[in-house]
């Protein structure tokens, strides 16, 4: 590394914080910390079943077997806790453990508590369950007949909420349109399943009525207030923490929140601490699923391309139970439907149904991958439909270059950008008109091969508001405005003039202490590896909010952010110690290699060090409002406001641009693709860690190519999960995924005090449309649902051969 | 292997990094859970406990082999190594773990340690090996993270400073 100072940090590669202790096997995972004495370890018993009603548990023999301590059904948590809230307002409540009747496959019905796991696991099999099966709902459109008898009790039917929004004129423009355009789309289920799955420890201290939870939880900590109101406890007896290292995420952990209740129950009854670690299985078919979702969008078009307004509905199924934050997923998006483009009219309607299947929640692009599917497909149909270049119909509706900021009809302050010149730099620098010529040489060879291009737009910093669009104005009115992301950052000095920080970010994995090094750094004129950063939670210490942890892409643009303002307030109270000390305005104090100085006379200069620690020695020579010790930074974005009385939210504070296309060939013979190439262009504003940005933006495309081409939570017709291990629920590996192409534009955000945006989870949003908008294009389809499996694709190359007529006959 | 009473503890010694330990487990217990729990080497991690992923990867008498597979009385008598014993000293990294840091080969690290070995193992016997190579003979371990890219420049690095160092030496 170079002299400390030179150069700013921010914007180099440095290397990870993290990495020396993780390559070293040294790393802090939640399974790895220990525990206190006499810590108990759980099991969980899961319905096989997708519906029944629960006639009888019998857990005496599972009570009398060897080590178990205790035995928790619905009838304990019942008693200790209370239903977690739930979205929408609909009188159906949410346990962590299924009471009555199970919904879907995997639903905990008992947990067991013993000496270690594998007696607890021997426990499980002792315990006797009677179930009367139920006819299962799998199909979200099944779910919306009225006919069929609802989920939960407090609903007439399987529809939760459904919604209607109008902006502009929409059906002015469908009926004065030369065109309408459409697509059907049944998006699947699927996860970003992180290797490291869900993990607990929860002790419970009767004395005084708390819960002291460990869990690998990564946010968004407005579960928080959930999980507390669960345990019937003040937040304040809910003392939460997160280790300090975290196997991924990709937002699937904050799936493990039910558990934090259920083992706090578990801890409460058995008198002692307990510790639970999912297994795979358990992962796989219960932790937390995409949404699947069916979604029916129509474009009204111009004869040139222009899209004048689209018109959604989108079908949401959140599986058996609405489970918080959902139904998020289906309204993170809501500001941005109009994704990159200038289309001033909107209709949309919204429908969350209950089926059989895992309860729904975050997972990386949330939101994004479902309607982007719809939407890039649609333009890509569009091209086709009036016989125009499908780079032609996206550039003709990008945003205008001059409209930034931009407000989109449903309500999104797109901060920054220049779409058409990312466009013109992806297809200049990435090579688009080789690919074409690619593609020609290749069909002349009889081979089957296509191109794709998609753009998007890519949200971050969620506002902590944009859930309640789902309630009406009236509903939001009566439960009071919700809005904001504030994000905290604690920059401290010691006795010595060491510089810690401390973030609530709960990193899963993405270096946010290194980046927060580097920030800082850059204030104080010092390196990195001077500052100690602690992002990890405690809920009882810690400066927090409900915004806080690791999700919406937000730590970049907020976090990275209000840690440079912490830092900067310190500064400026030291320049004018220094000041006084150096006989120079404040406005002449430079930090620079460690040391602070007069500017142009180096020699008449302090130690940092030293200055940083003159609070604690000597506050008598610092003015009172210059004390420096520790400070701490809330920091919210105005621009997240409510949803208007008309339904316009800001749902995100930043938005990131995103240009991809790909060239793909499908083999003849098997139906598998190949992704030939594939360029990805970004504007995710300053780029804080150049490293950083290209692994987040690889294995974002990684998780797209499975999603595209692998990946399926399926179910059969009867509910039963046919994705159990990782041999049925296939990732893909080293040899499936292509080295991508990743350019950049930087258009830095107005809106946060770095200029950065997140840039975690656009390829999750736009590879799988990419990859399929190039497969119909190889293959000739006007449709195509994911995943992509060598299968579908080969029934498409080898039609069905005709059955005969004997067959017939025979039936 | 001798018989084995369910019930009982079984005392079983190893050698694990250079060193010989040696502890009691049931039979069925899995030397992930041995190394672990009961000799707090947790640098070996668990991510589905079905021989799929290879985070659990480890060198057991110079082969890469997957821990959550062995049970720990297979492990009596044998010559382990795991994350822990990759790196030469506190505080240093070998040339493989290097390569990784330098080039952001891990993001949340937890698939790491059964990489590391089994690259470890591999480029001991195969000093060059293309990238076709490397990635087919990487498909037996997943990572959620990374995408795979930095991974594999990591290794035909690594490769390349033993390659070199080896013919200093
Ligand atoms: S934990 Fe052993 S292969 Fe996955
Ligand atoms: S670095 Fe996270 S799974 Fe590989």
């Amino acid at each position: 590394m170079s002299k400390a100072g030179d150069k700013s940090w921010i914007g180099r590669s440095v290397e990870r914080i993290e990495d020396l202790t993780l390559l070293a096997g040294r790393g802090r995972y939640i399974d790895d910390i220990g525990v206190p004495p006499g810590t108990l370890h759980a099991a969980i018993l899961r319905s096989p079943h997708a519906h029944a009603e629960i006639r009888a548990i019998n857990t005496e023999a599972a009570r009398r077997a060897r080590g178990v301590v205790a035995i928790i059904t619905a009838a304990e948590v019942a008693k200790l806790s209370a239903s977690l809230v739930v979205g929408v307002k609909a009188p159906i409540e949410c346990w962590p453990i299924a009471v009555g009747r199970v919904r879907h496959v995997g639903e905990p019905v008992a947990v067991v508590v013993a000496g270690d796991r594998y007696l607890a696991e021997d426990a499980l099999e002792l315990i006797e369950v009677d179930y009367a099966p139920l006819p299962a709902i799998v199909d979200p459109l099944a779910a919306l007949d009225p006919q069929l008898p609802p989920l939960h009790e407090g609903l007439s039917s399987n529809i939760a909420s459904d919604r209607s929004f109008r902006y502009g004129d929409p059906q002015r423009e469908f009926a004065e349109a030369a065109r309408k355009v459409s697509v059907s789309i049944r998006y699947p289920r699927n996860s970003c399943t992180p290797i490291e799955t869900y993990g607990i420890v929860a002790v419970y201290d009767p004395a005084e009525d708390a819960y002291d939870v460990l869990a690998n939880f990564p946010g968004p900590f407005s579960l928080h207030p959930v999980m507390a109101r669960a345990l019937k406890v003040p937040g304040n007896r809910l003392r939460l923490r997160t280790p300090p290292d975290s196997g991924g995420s990709f937002g699937i952990k904050q799936g493990v929140f039910p558990y934090v209740v259920l083992m706090g129950v578990a801890a409460r009854v058995a008198g002692r601490p307990v510790k639970w670690v999912e297994d795979r299985l358990e992962h796989l078919c219960a932790s937390v699923s995409a949404t699947n979702r069916v979604t029916k969008l129509e474009a009204a078009v111009d004869a040139d391309g222009r899209v004048r307004a689209l018109s959604f509905d989108q079908i949401e199924d959140v599986g058996a139970h609405i489970r918080a934050p959902e139904p998020a997923t289906l309204y993170r998006m809501h500001g941005n439907l109009t994704g990159a483009y200038d289309i001033r009219h909107v209709a949309v309607r919204n429908r969350v149904v209950l089926t059989n299947k895992t309860p729904t929640g975050l997972n990386r692009g949330f939101g994004g991958p479902q309607m982007y599917y719809a939407l890039e497909r649609l333009m890509q149909r569009v091209a086709v439909e009036l016989k125009l270049d499908p780079i032609d119909v996206i550039r003709c509706n990008l945003v205008p270059t001059n409209a930034f900021p931009y407000q989109t009809a449903s309500g999104a302050l797109l901060d920054s950008g220049d779409y058409t010149r990312a466009l013109d730099v992806a297809l200049a620098d990435g090579g688009f008109a080789e690919l074409k010529k690619r593609r020609d040489a290749a069909r002349a060879q009889g081979r089957i091969y296509g191109i794709g291009c998609t753009a998007v737009v890519e949200p971050s910093v969620s506002n902590m508001g944009y859930i309640t669009t789902v309630l009406t104005a009236e509903e939001r009115r009566r439960a009071g405005a919700k809005n904001g992301a504030q994000a905290t950052a604690t920059v401290a000095f010691d006795p010595l003039g060491a510089v810690s920080v401390h973030t609530a970010s709960a990193p899963q994995g993405q270096g946010h202490r290194t980046v927060l090094a580097q920030i800082v750094a850059d204030a104080f004129g010092l390196a990195p590896n001077d500052i100690r950063t602690v992002s990890e939670i405690d809920t009882a210490r810690d400066a927090w909010s409900i915004a806080s942890g690791n999700y919406s892409s937000r730590f970049a643009a907020a976090v990275g952010g209000a840690a440079h303002l912490a830092a900067m307030r310190l500064k400026e109270k030291l320049a004018r110690t220094a000041a006084a000390q150096l006989n120079v305005p404040p406005a002449e104090i430079e930090f620079a290699g460690g040391r602070v100085h007069a500017r142009g006379n180096p020699d008449n200069s302090i130690s940092f060090a030293r200055l940083a620690a003159t609070s604690h020695w000597s506050p008598g020579v610092v003015a009172d409002d210059d004390q420096a010790l520790r400070e701490t930074v809330f920091w919210t974005p105005p621009e997240l406001s409510p949803p208007t009385e008309a339904d316009e939210v800001n749902s995100s504070l930043c938005h990131g641009f995103i240009f991809d296309f790909c060239g793909v060939e499908v083999d003849r013979v098997t139906g598998a693709v190949r992704v030939d190439k594939y360029v990805t262009m970004h504007d995710c504003g300053r780029v804080l860690h150049p490293g950083m940005v290209a692994g987040q933006i690889t294995g974002g495309f990684a998780q797209g190519i499975g999603a595209a081409l692998y990946e399926e939570f399926a179910y059969s017709p009867d509910g039963a999960f046919l994705a159990g291990t990782f041999a049925d629920y296939l990732l893909p590996t080293s040899t499936e995924v292509p080295v991508p192409v990743i350019l950049h534009v930087e258009t830095p955000s107005p809106f946060t005090p770095l200029g950065a945006k997140g840039v975690g989870e656009g390829n999750c949003m736009s590879t799988p449309v990419c990859l399929a908008n190039a497969v119909t294009d190889a293959l000739g389809l006007d449709a195509i649902d994911l995943p992509m499996t060598p299968a579908k694709l080969a029934a498409h190359i080898h039609p069905a051969e005709q059955a005969p007529n004997r067959a017939r006959g025979l039936s | 292997m001798p018989r084995m009473s369910a019930d009982a503890n079984h005392r079983i010694r190893f050698k694990l990094n250079g060193r010989m330990v040696e502890a009691d487990a049931e039979p069925r217990m899995l030397l992930t859970d041995f190394l672990r729990y009961n000799l707090a080497m947790t640098g070996t991690h668990v991510g589905c406990e079905h021989g799929v992923c290879g985070a659990c990867t480890i060198e057991i008498d110079g082969v890469p082999a997957r821990a959550c597979l062995t049970l720990a009385v297979q492990a009596d008598g044998a010559d382990i190594r795991t994350i822990e014993g990759l790196a030469p000293a506190p505080g240093r990294l070998s040339v493989l773990q290097e390569a990784f840091r330098r080039h952001h080969a891990l993001q949340c690290g937890f698939c790491t340690a059964g990489i590391l070995l089994s690259l470890e193992c591999y480029l001991r016997d195969n000093p060059s090996p293309d990238e076709a190579t490397l990635r087919d003979y990487l498909g037996g371990h997943l990572c959620r993270c990374t995408g795979y890219v930095t991974i594999i420049a990591a290794a035909l690095d690594a490769a390349e400073r033993l390659r070199d160092a080896n013919k200093d030496a």
